[in-house]
């Protein structure tokens, strides 16, 4: 299934709609390493190519790291909330902490291929299939 | 659970592991004339002596997308999603959802507006409010 946006005005609407239908498909959970970490992914498919993206707004550039290795894709920083001295706290809701995630996809990675962009507190990983994993067609002779 | 306060001010304990927060929908008061969901921006307020300050999580806005704005002590944050690039994508699995940002409070301090500032830094919209250097107090008549 492919999201066209025909309406600009429906657009998003389709497209939270689509997310939501995705909430439940439980994608992850045939793999080792489940869901529901912080931090939490949004995954997509590009032809035989995946994206996960993930939402992790202030954290730095510096304090974040991404492995891949195989099918696994390990995602890891902190992320820390702080405030000027003498400063009165009206409302403290932002987190703050460590965080480690690892998550298998469902296809080996090329590692030398992958593409990592971090931008506005949002990192999108961009994961090739490994060229070894694609299927091959086989004539029959 | 924080740290003691150092010299450069209080830091949250970065040791601690993170957990998931799911997303809070708006509840709307009224209805926005933009079609899809917003979302309430996780907030942090602090005071100091000269400013109040907010601090905002907006992943995905961009600059020019932010919208603030102060009127009858209501102080109202707008901040849109670009979402032009899930176009050709298709998702497989999903742990949130995306849509716009807005979130109002109501301020007891007088503000001086025209030194409002904003910064935004990945993801994260700090407004600085200088407080009106003289507040004066108000003399009622009883008439």
């Amino acid at each position: 299934m492919s999201l066209i946006f025909s309406d600009p005005f429906d657009a998003l609407s389709t497209f939270q709609d689509a997310l939501d239908a995705f909430r439940t498909s439980g994608w992850l959970d045939a793999g080792p390493s489940g869901a529901g970490a912080y931090p939490p992914m949004n995954v997509f498919r590009k032809g035989d190519d995946f994206i996960v993206i993930t939402e992790i707004p202030g954290v730095k550039k510096s304090d974040l790291e991404v492995q891949v290795k195989g099918r696994t894709l390990r995602l890891a920083g902190a992320k820390s909330v702080g405030y000027p001295e003498k400063a009165a706290v009206h409302r403290r809701e932002r987190l703050a902490g460590r965080f480690d995630r690892a998550v298998a996809m469902p296809v080996e990675i090329d590692p030398d291929g992958v593409k990592a962009e971090y931008r506005d507190g949002i990192l999108a990983l961009y994961l090739p299939r490994a060229e070894s994993d694609k299927p091959r067609s086989i004539k029959v002779g | 659970m924080g740290k003691q306060p150092n010299k450069k001010g209080a830091t949250m304990a970065q040791s601690k592991e993170m957990a998931v927060r799911e997303k809070k929908e708006v509840a709307a008061k009224e209805e926005k004339t933009i079609p899809g969901r917003y979302f309430v921006p996780p907030a942090d307020i602090y005071e100091t002596d000269e400013a109040l300050a907010v601090v905002l999580e907006m992943p995905g806005v961009e600059k020019k997308d932010i919208e603030v704005s102060l009127e009858n002590d209501v102080l109202t944050v707008d901040g849109r999603i670009d979402f032009s690039k899930y176009r050709d994508v298709e998702p497989v699995y999903a742990e949130y959802n995306v849509g716009h940002y807005a979130r109002s409070f109501s301020l007891s301090d007088r503000i001086d507006r025209d030194k409002i500032s904003a910064n935004i830094e990945d993801g994260v919209l700090t407004l600085t409010l200088p407080k009106a250097k003289a507040a004066q107090p108000k003399r009622i008549s009883i008439g």
